[in-house]
């Protein structure tokens, strides 16, 4: 998205100023303290708090973070988690111990948007609308085992924001494939072994797109990399009523075979690439994109991934990598996410 | 206040005075009408404050339950047969988190082949769910159950099912003394939750549990139920001197006193065998009957009391543990552990069955003459079940049981697959 | 806790207890690194500290003066005239353009300027007296901080007003002369004493006579060095610092239309436009290899052929005759030495220009003791002091690059040591940081911006006046240009850090400036700090086990 510009009255006429780093960075000292990410400040609320299990270079446990604490900001600290069974509860609530700054619960694996609902019912019953309701779960938990839930909640349009961390496969569980793992990808059980390695080219759960068909009010997509649109996002969604979608993209250092320091990085590069296209939709309708600032090919964001190793170690395969690069393309062209923003480009 | 009433309309109704804050509905038979009544009071503005929730599936139904009843609400969902095995990876959950959930189920069999007829098959699959079970004998019974079920779970802090037999209960037009709405409020508090997902004072429910507690989460639950064992039959008596008639409890003898042969049952049948029971006491049979009205938890003790004096115990159950045999004589064999009474098991009313009463009369005066083989099948048509035991002798590739069967029967026409 | 179900409910943010700061095999490390434009300037200016100052606008435009001026206190000259080799090393270039920092620090310079901006004093007086030699740049930069240190100082220069080449070197269409005096005259408010038309004949003699306990001699090089060229009686042959100093001086010299000027230098270009507002048709720089091979700066060259200056490379003058020069055509050779051809052509010419270098006057240190001289230059050593105790030396009279820039860094660093050795002690420069090189930035992070380019004199008023060619950038452009700066190697506040932590275990210590701590309780040492800190100012180190 743009970045924010501040337009300056006075003696001077009327122009755009240029912020060094502008919202590139979770902070700069340069912009209105305002308009800096929620992540800058000191009094962020860390709902998701130190001494969680996670991995070194999490990204679930960032967008974790990232996404509540934008939304206890927008809630003023009225907010109510439901969460799937994953990483991402098992590594903050261990017995004895709790990352979560938050009221949370954790039921199933397959039902965090069911439970979100109930929760929120009883909110609504009880005239607490006030305060707002999250689900949240994985990949695996979101678009394969709770898929039936979230698309009742969706359908029957409750009052919570589902937020899927999706790190393309069941990690908790060793990285065995799910409907969010890309094509080609390794995992436990789509090794690359016989004539096509990895994970079989195919649609996949496109689980935005499904959000936007239930013609909820709201859906988006966004990735750690980019904490100003993912707060924005969520901030967005807050503010709305009825099932909203939020789609973040969380690298996993452990099921990808990356290095924990590489995680933004990755995070940057799919969506620079064009695999994972960046938007919001409201009402079902694409109103946003994010594009594309150093385009790039595919290539550069699965090298550093050892479950692409295959398409490029003894036995490189060009044709797998080339037919990722079509997916990429496709998103570029379907959704529009290069060119005809310069004015994005120029970071004015 | 007498009215006559079909019992899922009853049931309705009562709920509806429980003042449940969510209510989940999924149509599955025979079930149905209760939600849909419920889905009429809510609409038409009889219960206000409560969320009526059109679920997609029995999972859901129990989820948002839990999310509910976590945020302080109470809930209320109603299922039967494959739908209560739907949700069975919740009901675990929903007990585990010691959630006060009322639910109704209005039982049926299992599938497959399947059959929406009731016997006990689906309660009975989730005894070990951590849910309490209590079974209504009569549409009063089911009626008065759930009020006093709203109360026994949210001060245990634990979820209960009220079994009633479907189709039997649910669709049976029944003289019913309703509860009326000043009754229920003063017996029924608003709930009070143990914990609850507040903002402003949050905590974590659900946590991971390793090996170094999980026996003692466990046992702690087990404990909560073996306190129910006291909260149930305090209840009921509170219900009594409240409503002015008796209702639920744990255990409920009938001629059982100075009987030589007790019969023991769950829920609409007792009232057949309560027949059988006055027909053969005419004709100075020594028999009478114990109706168990908590299965979960199990009152081992008022069991044990009530069959001590018999001679012989016959169980009356209306579901199959397959490979095994009984599933209520098991816990009632737990009961009499130690004590010389002959045991029978007799499976009986399978997939809606009908039980007669000359059916029982006839199995009772076996049982009386220690005729019974330890477990039995009332009604069971041998012929074919040995032909098709035959045919799988005589031939490599039986096929299915149930297509053969009916194939037999001449429900369904032979064909080459 | 114990109103709550044993172990499946728990007290929020119980985790805290669970310090896994123990998983670490790596910490990371915040750490300050050398922007390579701060290493780069010979004057040592902390270019980074002022523009992170002048980042912040308004308010930070004098803030930034300030700390510019600890090092140079002439920004508005130096924004002008220097040539910039912290934009040469400026990691930027490899991005998009290096940053304009002359065209900030032009600006900066002019504000003070503009809005009275005065130099203060620092130390208490010292007592001591101390003499400069030359009112150039490096002995203007030495009187300047040797005042701020305390010391008393009186500058003599041969010539008749303060500058030394900023004002007899480089026309004043490259730098107007108000804005020399005022800088010049700010130096001198703190209580410098000049002294002009006094040449310094005998260095000793004068320190003794006056009570001096130093001196910094600063001469410059004045002297244009002569090549002899073979030429008819009626040939006009001129160097080009006299040209240049005369032109100062208010002489109007006669070169005709056509004037050929011999030399590849600064001063070749600067001549031949020179000769081009003089009134000269053809300006034609001779030289005797290729551009690629010119010491002239590109930009020189550059505006020098905007305004019409033609170059002939790789040829040398036979001789002139006749308004005629005879020139020779040269080939570089496998070392890039020219070599004659043979070959000659003739080019008319009404005068000849030579501007094949300068020397200096060394004749004040004639019989002074220790004294060591080569190459036409004074040695000395590291702390600029000659082979005479007390006399230090600095700026063109000394081995080095002849620019502005080097010579007021070469005041500055006298300044600091004759401060040392005049308190009996030795200046100990602070240890320089590991360099921060391009490849420790995360340059994603930086804001797409072309650089703002300063407006320029039309070509065609260039050739009839001595305006000021290249303006200064506005307000807002400077801003702009400040902020396209990439804090190489230092904590510029993004917060970045901060943020991207998956542990929370960055402390941050308070408003922007106060920076970051990393909380060793929690930091599982996974690095993404440092991977995402834009500027290189965090590194990895391993943990001791």
């Amino acid at each position: 998205m743009a970045e924010h510009a501040e337009t300056e009255t006075g003696e001077r006429d009327q122009r755009v100023r240029f912020y060094q780093v502008g919202s590139h960075v979770v902070g700069n000292r340069l912009l209105d303290p305002e308009q800096r990410t929620v992540q800058a400040r000191m009094d962020r609320s860390n709902t998701l708090t130190s001494g969680h299990r996670a991995c070194r270079g999490c990204g679930e446990a960032l967008g974790a973070r990232y996404v509540l604490d934008a939304a206890m900001r927008a809630s003023e600290g009225k907010l109510v988690a439901a969460n799937a069974t994953g990483c991402l509860e098992v590594f903050s609530t261990p017995f004895p111990e709790s990352s979560w700054q938050l009221p949370w619960i954790h039921s199933l694996f397959g039902n965090a948007p069911a439970v979100a609902s109930g929760v929120a019912a009883a909110l609504r019953a009880k005239g607490r609308e006030d305060v707002r309701v999250v689900g949240q779960g994985g990949d695996g938990g979101t678009v394969d085992i709770g898929f039936g839930c979230l698309s009742g909640m969706f359908e029957r349009n409750d009052d919570v924001l589902y937020v899927c961390y999706d790190n393309e496969a069941y990690m908790n569980t060793g990285v065995q494939r799910s409907g969010a793992t890309p094509p080609a990808a390794r995992t436990a059980n789509t090794k690359p072994i016989g004539e096509h390695p990895g994970n079989a080219f195919g649609q996949g759960k496109d689980m935005p797109r499904i959000a936007m068909a239930h013609g909820i009010p709201y859906v988006a997509t966004a990735t750690v990399s980019e904490p100003h649109d993912l707060e924005r996002k969520v901030e967005t969604a807050i503010g709305l009523r009825g099932a909203r979608y939020i789609h973040v993209f969380v690298p996993c250092p452990l099921g990808w075979g990356a290095e924990p320091r590489d995680t933004i990085k990755l995070a940057r590069l799919v969506k620079e690439t064009g695999l994972f296209p960046v938007f919001e939709a409201i009402d079902g309708e694409v109103t946003g994109v994010s594009k594309i600032r150093r385009r790039t090919p595919v290539e550069e964001y699965l090298r550093p991934q050892r479950r692409y190793a295959h398409l490029f170690g003894e036995h490189p395969r060009p044709d797998i990598v080339e037919r990722l690069q079509a997916i990429a393309d496709r998103n570029i062209r379907e959704y529009g996410l290069f060119g005809d923003g310069s004015e994005e480009e120029v970071g004015w | 206040m007498l009215r006559q009433a079909e019992g899922s309309a009853a049931v309705a109704e009562t709920v509806a005075l429980c003042r449940p804050e969510v209510v989940c509905a999924y149509p599955i038979s025979p079930q149905t009408h209760i939600v849909e009544g419920l889905s009429d009071l809510v609409r038409a503005g009889t219960l206000e404050h409560c969320e009526y929730m059109m679920v997609e599936s029995e999972f859901a139904a129990m989820s948002v339950c839990i999310g509910a009843s976590a945020a302080g609400a109470r809930p209320y969902t109603a299922t039967a047969s494959q739908g209560l095995l739907y949700m069975a990876e919740a009901l675990y959950n929903a007990s585990g988190l010691g959630l006060p959930i009322v639910m109704t189920v209005a039982n049926r069999a299992i599938g497959a082949p399947i059959n929406i007829w009731n016997d006990h098959s689906d309660a009975m699959s989730q005894r070990d769910s951590g849910w309490l079970q209590l079974y209504a004998e009569t549409n009063q019974e089911a009626v008065d159950l759930h009020v006093q079920a709203f109360r026994i779970a949210e001060q245990l802090s634990l979820p209960v099912m009220v079994c009633m037999d479907g189709f039997i209960l649910t669709h049976a037009y029944e003289r019913v003394d309703m509860p009326t709405r000043s009754q229920v409020d003063s017996f029924l508090p608003p709930f009070e939750p143990r914990q609850v997902l507040d903002p402003a004072d949050p905590m974590t429910i659900g946590a991971m549990v390793g090996p170094e507690a999980f026996a003692e989460v466990k046992y702690l639950a087990h404990a909560k139920q073996m306190q129910a064992l006291d909260v149930i039959p305090a209840v009921a008596e509170e219900f009594e001197s409240a409503f002015g008639r008796p209702s639920g409890g744990l255990v409920r003898g009938y001629r059982a006193d100075d009987a030589e042969t007790i019969v023991v049952a769950l829920g609409s049948v007792l009232g057949t065998i309560e027949d059988s029971v006055d027909a053969m006491r005419e004709e100075g049979v020594s028999i009478g009957a114990l109706a168990i009205k908590s299965f979960r938890p199990f009152p081992l003790e008022e069991v044990r009391a009530a069959l001590a004096g018999a001679k012989r115990v016959v169980v009356l159950e209306k579901a199959l543990a397959v490979g095994v045999g009984g599933i209520v004589a098991a816990n009632v064999r737990m009961a009499l552990s130690g004590l010389q009474v002959h045991g029978y098991t007799v499976i009986a009313g399978l997939g809606g069955r009908a039980i007669t009463g000359p059916s029982l009369q006839r199995l009772f005066a076996d049982a009386v003459a220690d005729r019974l083989e330890p477990l039995s099948f009332l009604d069971m048509d041998w012929g074919r079940v040995e032909a098709e035991l035959q045919r799988m002798a005589d031939g490599g590739r039986s096929g299915p049981h149930a297509e053969n069967i009916l194939r037999e029967v001449g429900i369904v026409a032979g064909g080459s697959h | 806790m114990s109103a709550k179900p044993y172990a499946i409910t728990l007290d929020v943010g119980s985790s805290l207890a669970n310090k896994t700061g123990s998983w670490r095999e790596e910490r990371a490390v915040y750490v300050d690194r050398m922007p390579p434009c701060n290493d780069a300037c010979p004057a040592g200016e902390n270019i980074q500290a002022w523009l992170y100052e002048a980042e912040e606008g308004e308010g930070g435009y004098e803030r930034a003066w300030r700390k510019l001026v600890e090092d140079n206190p002439l920004p508005a000259v130096m924004g002008r005239v220097c040539y910039h080799p912290c934009e040469t090393a400026c990691n930027r270039g490899q991005l998009d353009e290096a940053v304009g920092i002359h065209s900030v620090e032009r600006f900066l310079g002019d504000e003070a300027i503009k809005r009275g901006w005065q130099l203060e004093r620092g130390a208490e007086p010292s007592g001591k007296r101390v003499l400069v030699v030359g009112a150039g740049p490096s002995g203007l930069s030495a009187a300047y901080h040797l005042t701020r240190l305390g010391h008393a100082v009186t500058i003599r220069d041969a010539g008749p007003m303060a500058g030394g080449m900023m004002r007899f070197g480089i026309p004043r269409y490259r730098l107007p002369r108000d804005v020399l005096e005022a800088e010049i005259q700010r130096i001198l408010d703190l209580g410098v004493e000049l002294e002009l038309n006094h040449k310094v004949e005998d260095v000793l003699e004068a320190m003794r006579e006056g009570g001096f306990d130093a001196a910094f001699l600063a001469v410059g090089a004045h002297i244009g060095r002569r090549a002899y060229v073979p030429a008819g009686e009626a040939e006009r042959i001129v160097d080009a610092v006299s040209l240049l100093e005369g032109l100062e001086e208010g002489e109007k010299p006669l070169l005709g239309r056509r004037v050929a000027v011999y030399g590849g230098g600064d001063t070749a270009m600067d001549a031949a436009r020179t000769a081009r507002r003089l009134g000269a048709t053809d300006a034609v720089v001779i030289y005797r290899r290729t551009r690629e091979r010119m010491p002239a700066h590109d930009f020189e060259v550059a505006e020098a052929e905007e305004e019409g200056v033609m170059m002939r490379w790789l040829s040398t003058v036979k001789h002139f005759e006749d308004g005629k020069l005879l020139l020779e055509r040269m080939e570089l050779d496998e070392g890039g030495f020219p070599q004659p051809t043979g070959e000659t052509e003739e080019l008319e010419a009404d005068s000849l220009v030579l501007a094949l270098g300068q020397e200096a006057d060394l004749s004040l240190l004639d019989g002074v003791p220790g004294i060591e001289v080569a190459d036409g230059v004074v040695e000395v050593g590291p702390n600029m002091m000659t082979g005479h105790a007390g006399v230090f030396a600095g700026g063109d009279m000394v081995p080095a690059e002849r620019t502005v820039t080097v010579g007021v860094g070469h005041g500055k660093r006298a300044a600091r040591h004759i401060d040392a050795w005049l308190r009996g002690d030795e200046h100990e420069p602070p240890l320089r940081h590991e360099l921060a090189g391009f490849d420790l930035l995360n340059t994603w992070y930086y804001s797409e911006a072309p650089r703002a380019e300063q407006p320029r004199l039309e070509a065609v008023r260039r050739a009839s006046s001595f305006d000021e060619v290249v303006g200064g950038l506005d307000e807002s452009n400077a801003l702009f240009e400040a902020r396209r700066c990439l804090s190489c190697g230092n904590c510029f506040s993004c917060d970045n850090c901060y943020g991207v932590c998956p542990d929370n275990a960055v402390i941050k210590l308070g408003a922007p400036g106060e920076r970051y701590e990393i909380d060793l309780d929690f930091c599982k040492g996974c690095g993404l700090c440092v991977a995402e800190c834009p500027c290189g100012a965090i590194e990895m180190v391993p943990e001791e086990t």
